[in-house]
Order: structure tokens, then sequence, then C-alpha cells
């Protein structure tokens, strides 16, 4: 492989570029509704389980580390509005972050790298259909639907993980968990996290399949695009992420 | 009825790396043409450039009328529909069976119901000789019926040019000797334009209307195959009756004090090779006058009979 100094800026330009075919390619009829369902149920299965198990000691870390703060600083009454404000706002975006990219992105950069080494995709052009529309679409759309529910169920076991560590093992009170919710945290946070978790599901789907398309030079290509785009989308992801949290607190009006 | 190709001044290079350049050649409608050419000379790029998967520095490819090197994407995909392509591997879709496999284009381009598409498939999977493996997976089958079930698939929108990509690499040689058979058999029933991209020095022999070779980032010659199989050219002789001592080295091409040398060792052993018998189509398929013509000069001048037995 050639080093050169134009390489990363043709390959920003190049995913970019990708990036638009998908959204030109969206309203093109027939929509390939089966290839969608199956990339959704089959990036669903592979994130559920590990989400759901990083969540509960996410929510944890988050309880202890704000039910010991909120005693030190004689605050033990907002210890459930800060921890549910942490969960909701941060832990849940950064977590579905970390499993779409990390369960559901590199599934299909490998998919697609298989198929392209294999030769498959140049015979589906040959063949004389568009493999974007064909199956970069419908996992983009897949991975952003799931990211969605995922952000939901993150947002849920966090907030139960947290109730469990600061009641159950800090002796903190259920009533003053529960009454102090919405103190701080609103209903628009919940919808920003959402909003986030739907960009970051399109991010790691497209930067996944622009690898898993270009990956060339044989099964070892396959394994370098699966591991650069896991570390592509993790960058993207989380200056993303910092963006538009500045965006939300510019746009949002905050409690309190 | 098969289509025409025609190329202008072909040239590729992967950064500073000249693939070949300046590749001028006609496709004649309905024959078959084999590209020769040593390993890593790009014979499968100029195969990928024909189709438009890659595009090339400089040069056109004119198929009715239309240039596709400057077509937009949408027309390409059009123009592709003439198209089939029988990939090195098959290049089958691993996760589905070959049926749905040869079923494939079918379904992403007509509108024919589920009855008729399997009609079809099944008559293409009888053409290939692969009735009966329709539930099995690309993986579990050997490479010679991928290939087989890559070139039903290849078949199933009755392509005006057909492409192969090396048909006969790793195919044990009875094998390779069925598909050649099976390729001229296939291009006396449906007509269409072959190219077989290859570097087997029997089936090239035997199988073509035109053999090209392609060497030194060049296109050698491009001919009909007596004209080929009876050429003086270095390269040529040396590649056709695959010997070291010629123009091409090991590692791609020799300095031409040493190529002198050895041309000279090379006992002068007449012209070259007399052409061998042309491959037929075999008994039961119905040739078309292309293929009667052809057999009778075979017949003339081998002295043997219309078919081999």
């Amino acid at each position: 492989m050639r080093l050169s100094p134009t390489g990363a800026l043709r390959h920003s330009g190049n995913l970019f570029a990708m990036a638009l075919d998908v959204v030109r390619s969206l309203p093109r009829r027939p929509f390939q509704a089966r290839e969608f369902i199956q990339q959704a149920w089959f990036v669903a299965s592979v994130t559920i389980l590990p989400t759901a198990l990083v969540s509960i000691p996410f929510g944890a870390v988050i309880a202890l580390q704000i039910g010991s703060l909120t005693r030190q600083l004689g605050a033990q009454s907002f210890s459930g509005a800060a921890s549910v404000l942490a969960v909701l706002r941060e832990a849940s975006p950064i977590v579905t972050a970390l499993l779409i990219a990390g369960a559901g992105g590199t599934a299909i950069c490998a998919d697609l790298g298989a198929r392209k080494i294999r030769d498959e995709i140049d015979a589906m052009q040959v063949l004389g259909i568009d493999p974007i529309h064909r199956l970069v679409v419908p996992r983009v759309l897949a991975s952003m639907v799931v990211a969605v529910l995922l952000n939901g169920l993150v947002s849920v076991v966090g907030v139960a993980g947290g109730y469990f560590f600061n009641v159950v093992l800090q002796h903190g009170t259920p009533g003053a968990y529960l009454a102090s919710f919405t103190t701080l945290a609103q209903l628009s946070d919940l919808w920003a996290a959402e909003i986030k978790a739907l960009v970051f599901g399109a991010i790691a789907a497209i930067v996944a399949s622009y690898k898993g398309l270009t990956a060339q030079g044989g099964p070892k290509g396959v394994g370098d695009a699966v591991n650069q785009s896991v570390v592509i989308t993790f960058m993207l992801l989380f200056v993303t992420n910092f963006v538009m949290t500045a965006v939300y607190f510019q746009v949002v009006p905050q409690r309190g | 009825m098969g289509v025409e190709i025609c190329v202008e001044g072909l040239t590729k290079s992967f950064g500073h790396q000249v693939i070949w350049q300046d590749v001028s050649l006609t496709l004649p409608a309905g024959e078959v043409s084999v590209m020769l050419g040593p390993s890593g000379t790009g014979k499968s790029v100029f195969l990928k450039t024909l189709v438009g998967l890659l595009k090339p520095d400089r040069g056109s490819i004119t198929i009715q009328g239309r240039d596709i090197t400057r077509l937009r994407e949408r027309d390409l995909y059009e123009v592709r529909k003439l198209f089939g392509v029988l990939f090195q591997d098959g290049a089958l879709f691993g996760s589905m069976n070959l049926y749905d496999n040869i079923a494939f284009p079918l379904r992403e381009h007509t509108r024919k119901s589920e009855s008729e598409i399997r009609r079809i498939v099944l008559e293409k999977m009888d053409m290939v000789g692969l009735l009966g493996a329709e539930g099995k997976l690309p993986g579990e089958i050997s490479g010679g019926m991928r290939k087989r079930a890559g070139l039903a698939r290849a078949l199933v929108l009755d392509p005006e040019i057909i492409l192969f990509d090396e048909p006969d690499s790793g195919l044990d040689p009875v094998r390779v000797a069925y598909l050649n058979q099976l390729i001229v058999d296939l291009n006396a029933q449906i007509d269409a334009t072959f190219l077989i991209v290859t570097h087997d020095i029997a089936s090239a022999r035997q199988v073509p209307d035109n053999i090209g070779l392609l060497f030194r980032r060049e296109l050698v010659m491009f001919g009909p195959r007596e004209e080929l199989l009876a050429s003086d050219e270095p390269v040529v002789r040396q590649f056709l009756n695959g010997r070291m001592q010629g123009p091409i080295g090991m590692a791609e091409e020799k300095d031409a004090a040493q190529v002198e040398q050895e041309l000279a060792q090379i006992d002068e052993d007449g012209p070259a090779t007399a052409p061998a018998p042309r491959l037929l189509p075999g008994p039961g398929i119905t040739r078309p006058p292309r293929w009667e013509a052809i057999a009778r000069r075979e017949a003339e001048l081998h002295g043997t009979g219309v078919t081999s037995p």
C-alpha cells in the first residue's frame, strides 16, 4: 500500500460522496423491504444483549459516583435527578454509539467486505444492480432504526441499574430518588438523545458500508477494513456527539 | 444476435503503474474471441473495464453506438444488462442457494411470475448440467460446479455479450475440456459475442475465432485464430508453445540481449505448429449457418468428419 498526502482527503471525499449517494438512492423504488427487515433483525440480534449488559454497569457506575458526590455535598435528594440526567443525556447515546459501531458496524463491514473480495459486488453491478440501492440503503436504515430503539433500551436499563445501586446498595431513599427524577431532566433530553442515536446509526452504517465496499487484498483486507471502520466510526461519533450536545444546549432552554 | 464491441486506444493505469496502453481491437458480433496473456498483464482489468467496473484513463469502448466509458452511472446499469459475466470463482452470492442465485437477475429485473422464473432457471441449469443441485449453497459445491452455476446466472437474462474470466483456472483437464465444449455449444445456441480471458493455451488453440495477446503493457496481436497460430512473432510463439526461451521471463520481461541469444538457440522447428482442429458444437446442437461454414472448413483442413466422435 502506498501512502500519499492526499490519501486521507480522497477517502474522506469518497466517504462523503457515498453518503450523498445513499441519500439520493433513498427514495428510489422498489424499496428493498425484505433486505431492510432482515438487516434490522440482524443488527438488533447482534447488539441487544451486549447493550443491555453494558448499560447495567454503566448506570451503576454513574449511580455510585453521584451517590457519593451528593452525600459529600449534602444533596442526597438530588442523586436521582443527577443520575437520570447523566444516563439520559450522555450515557445512553455513548453506549448506543459504542455498540452500534462495535457490534452492528463491524458485522455490516465484514459482510460487505467478504462479498467484495469474492467479486459478489462486481457480479451484482454487472447484473445491472446498484449495490448502494440494493445493499447499503437498507443497512443504513436498519442501523438507524435499531440505534433509536437501542437508545431507549439503554435509558431504561441504565436508569433501572442506577436505581438498584442507589437504593439497594447505597441505602438511598426510594421515594426521594423517584420524586427527583424530573427536577433536572426533561422530555426534550430524551428526544435529543434519540436524534443523536439516529445520526449515530446512520454514520456507523455508512462508514461500515464504505469500508466494506472498498475492501481489497483478500481476507486480510476485510480484517483491515473492519478495524479501520471501527476506529473511524468511533472518532466520527464522538465528535458528532460533542457538536450535537453543544447545539442542544444552545437551542433548548435548561431547567433550574 | 450478438453485439460488436469496438475498443479504441484504451489505456489504464493504477497510480504510476501503466497496466496496458493503446489497446485497440474489435470483437466481431457473434464470434468467440480469446484474450491471452501471461499472469499479471491485466487481463482481468481489461475485462472489468469492458463492463464499466473500472474507468480507463483514455480511449473508448463502443457498444451499440454508445461509448460506455462516458456513460452516466444510471445508463451504465442499463447497458450492463447486455452483458453476462462469468467471474473467476463464479462470484455466486454466498447466502443464497444455486436456484436463488440463478433466479436473482430475473427477480430483480423482470416481472415474470415465479413459475416462469422456475422454467427459465431450470432450463439454464440443464444447459450447464446442474439439474438436481438447485438447493445447494455455493460453499457446498466444487469449483467447477460454481463456475457452471455462475455461467447459468450469466445466461439467464439472455445476454448479447458473454465475458469469461479464466473459465479454466483451477479445473482439472477433463473439466476444462467439458467447459470448452459447453462454451462452443452455447455459442452455437445463443449466438452471443464471447470473450474468454485465459492463459490456457490448449483452450486458445481449439475454441476461438479470434485470439489476442496482451504482453508488456500492450496488445501484441489480435486477429483470426489461424493467423495467430501461424505467427512468427516471438512473443506469440513463445506463449503458444509454453516454452522458456523468448521475450517473456519469470518476472514479466527479459533484457534484449538474452532474448536474442535464446531465440538463436531454438532449433527452428519449422513454421509454427499447425493449427489444431477446432472444437465444434456437439451432436444434437442445431448449428447456425456460421458454425456450418466453420465445420465445413475444418473438414477440408483436417479431413475429418463433420463432428469428432
